[in-house]
């Protein structure tokens, strides 16, 4: 078993890397893009505007109490019907930003609500806008303060992208099934990937553990 | 400079302010005192909008602040205020806690606003603090900071809203000697304190406020020394 896994790594090496890359290139850009997003919509859900709020709120919902897979096939094949096409990388990288937005959405929202109030008034009282304000003051203290949960989101992203196999993406998952079938071994793929997913998982735990520990020096309060 | 007209404030159906009237001439050091409650800090706020009046006037140097089309902003440049909780920005040092709103609101260049938060920090009698963070100051320290951090915009007039009810009795001291220092300097000046013998020694008027309304008036010398009103009497005799 030991000396087929290393075999089966080794042998069908060119498989698993080009599975690494795409996993890794949609867990990119889910990161990046439902980062981005997920403030947009967090804010949003904080605006005056009773509108903005709703939408916020609809769309967090929405995305929070569907299953992802359901999401990614509306997307990748529900929107087709209608003309509106995209590439199985391009589906992907869509469902996992809007999916992780509202994750995030909800991440950033806790933060930025538990800042204290008096960091707003006292950038206020100093003639900041309240835009400038929400990037110098409270987003800063609000990410360092959810910056586990953040962690904790990303790990999924790269965890939840497999599902992308199944719009033919070739990804970590579908790599291992493609050597299922050349090989008709079911176990010892699955065995790879799941050890390349955990290295990938456990490295960002790690890098995100130390940015933790590296803002914490700042105010030892 | 400041002139307050019928200024009320309601929280729902709870009123706190009254009906406040009030001018304030420039370079005056006025002192808000009155009981928990009466609506002082709330008056305060009110100054610079951080609480939204629910009716009345207030005009800064001759402009409306309260009329809808006025842009907050701009008078909060020349307004500052120095919080109870100090607020300082615990993720930036000591110098760009200081320096952060010259560059970004006034878009002072750093060399420039540098070497002014320095001349600050002198004033209050922390230059060594410069890189330090918020967190490493003692409550005194960090009064005196954000004391700075509200001159660096070179305000017209400084709010303090109660500055020393955080502080360890050991530090209310050194925040006195610093405000003590700016009103010498002529710095128009409104303060909410419950430091009477501050009060009594810097302050050129004295409001009494309890209920939402200012009860009473005066120079120190009228308002500690001969107090008209009985809800005056009544609070001076419990707090001095």
């Amino acid at each position: 078993m030991d000396i087929t896994l290393f075999k089966m790594a080794y042998d069908y090496r060119d498989f698993f890397l080009t599975g690494l890359q795409y996993t890794l290139l949609l867990a990119v850009l889910g990161v990046f893009f439902g980062f981005i997003l997920g403030i947009i919509i967090s804010l949003l859900r904080m605006s005056k505007w009773g509108v903005l709020r709703f939408l916020a709120t609809a769309w967090v919902e929405f995305l929070r109490g569907t299953p992802m897979l359901v999401q990614l096939f509306l997307i990748h094949y529900g929107l087709a019907t209608f003309g509106i096409e995209f590439t199985p990388i391009q589906s992907g990288a869509i469902t996992l930003s809007i999916n992780s937005s509202a994750y995030l959405a909800e991440i950033f929202r806790a933060g930025i609500q538990g800042v204290d109030r008096g960091q707003m008034e006292a950038a206020r009282s100093l003639g900041m806008k309240q835009g400038m304000t929400m990037r110098h003051i409270i987003l800063p203290q609000a990410l360092k303060s959810v910056l586990p949960a953040i962690g904790n989101e990303f790990i999924t992203i790269i965890k939840e992208s497999s599902i992308i196999s199944f719009i033919g993406v070739t990804d970590l998952m579908f790599q291992a099934r493609t050597v299922t079938t050349i090989s008709y071994d079911g176990m010892t793929p699955l065995v790879i990937i799941a050890f390349m997913y955990f290295v990938l998982t456990f490295t960002l735990s790690k890098i995100l553990g130390r940015l933790e520990r590296r803002l914490n020096t700042d105010d030892r309060r | 400079m400041i002139a307050v007209k019928n200024l009320q404030k309601n929280y729902g159906k709870l009123e706190i302010l009254k009906g406040i009237d009030l001018e304030i001439h420039k370079g005056e050091v006025v002192v808000v005192i009155g009981p928990s409650g009466s609506g002082k800090s709330t008056f305060l706020r009110c100054l610079n909008l951080l609480e939204q009046p629910t009716g009345g006037e207030i005009t800064f140097e001759g402009q409306s602040i309260t009329s809808k089309k006025h842009d907050i902003n701009i008078t909060r440049e020349k307004m500052g205020m120095v919080f109870q909780q100090f607020n300082l920005f615990p993720h930036k040092t000591v110098l760009q806690n200081i320096t952060l709103a010259p560059i970004k609101v006034k878009k002072q260049q750093q060399a420039e606003a540098d070497k002014f938060a320095m001349e600050l920090l002198k004033t209050v009698g922390l230059e060594d603090k410069k890189d330090a963070y918020p967190a490493q100051l003692s409550g005194g320290q960090k009064q005196r900071i954000a004391i700075a951090r509200a001159l660096a915009m070179q305000p017209h007039v400084m709010l303090f809203d109660e500055p020393t009810s955080a502080l360890d009795p050991e530090m209310v001291g050194e925040v006195l000697e610093v405000m003590k220092k700016l009103a010498e300097d002529g710095m128009t000046m409104v303060i909410v304190t419950h430091e009477m013998g501050f009060a009594r020694e810097v302050g050129d008027r004295i409001l009494f406020m309890d209920g939402g309304v200012i009860v009473e008036q005066g120079t120190p010398a009228q308002v500690f020394g001969n107090p008209q009103h009985v809800r005056t009497q009544d609070f001076l005799s419990k707090v001095l």
